[in-house]
């Protein structure tokens, strides 16, 4: 499958970005040499994705985890950005917890709501209470 | 939620600027790789940042832009050219050199009739200008 060239290409914007936020304010950063920051970052994850496989294969995994872009890392003498990584992620996967709870408690809330509003009704709403959990399925799927 | 860290938008300090969607096309380019987890993709992303950073920060650091307070391409290939770490990028970073430059270079080495360092004339030459 032939890759279009700008779909290899980091976004320009961020990656001057970033180079700008690292760099003494007013440092001026020609553009060749924003394209070439850009270009050695594709080869960056290139050479990343292919060592970190590496270790997936001598596990005998199929998918890359976490553990193997650690151990690249390390193996492409990058050390000094494990510690900084495993912090990232560990903000990265509370981030994706709370908000996978997020959406369980919104669907416990809608749920438990339905049930206070039948306690306070009687049987002649037993319809309509179907109705709304109908509603509440559609809902699930959409998402 | 695989794009939502990366669809955050406003602060500065969201966790990772790079679009963790164009990280995983360039992953998924390698031939040999099945699937990716979530959180490898994150921390690809993340590492590419950092990346980008230390590969900014040293060549400002180790070359001759600052004196113009300015990060060049050849402060660039110099890292990678001296730098172990980065000596990965050599070839997609080639040290530059003036047309010109390189063809008084030919004509020099059929004159002397000797065999000189490329590397080395080009490198003075190219400071020369710089």
């Amino acid at each position: 499958m032939a890759e279009r060239p700008e779909d290899l290409n980091l976004p320009n914007a961020v990656i001057t970005r970033i180079i700008k936020e690292a760099l003494p304010d007013g440092v001026n950063i020609s553009k060749e040499a924003r394209s070439a920051i850009s270009r050695a970052a594709s080869v960056f994850v290139l050479y990343a994705t292919s060592c970190a496989n590496n270790f997936a294969t001598k596990g005998k995994r199929k998918t890359l985890n976490a553990g193997d872009v650690l151990s690249a890392m390390e193996e492409m003498e990058f050390q000094r950005f494990v510690a900084p990584l495993k912090e990232s992620l560990e903000v990265y996967r509370r981030e994706q917890k709370g908000k996978k709870e997020a959406r369980k408690d919104k669907d416990k809330k809608a749920d438990s709501e339905e049930q206070d509003k039948s306690r306070e009704e009687d049987n002649d709403d037993d319809d309509e209470r179907m109705e709304e959990e109908e509603q509440n399925d559609e809902e699930e799927v959409d998402n | 939620a695989e794009m939502a860290a990366a669809r955050l938008s406003g602060a500065e300090n969201r966790l990772v600027s790079l679009p963790l969607s164009r990280i995983r096309v360039i992953m998924k380019s390698s031939p040999e790789v099945s699937s990716i987890n979530q959180d490898a993709l994150f921390l690809t992303a993340k590492a590419t940042e950092l990346f980008v950073q230390y590969l900014a920060t040293y060549s400002y650091k180790h070359g001759r832009g600052k004196e113009k307070n300015a990060l060049t391409y050849t402060d660039l290939s110099h890292t990678a050219e001296e730098c172990e770490t980065f000596q990965f990028l050599a070839d997609i970073l080639p040290k530059k050199i003036l047309a010109s430059k390189y063809l008084k270079m030919l004509e020099k080495e059929k004159r002397d009739g000797e065999v000189r360092e490329d590397d080395e004339e080009a490198e003075e030459e190219e400071d020369e200008d710089e």
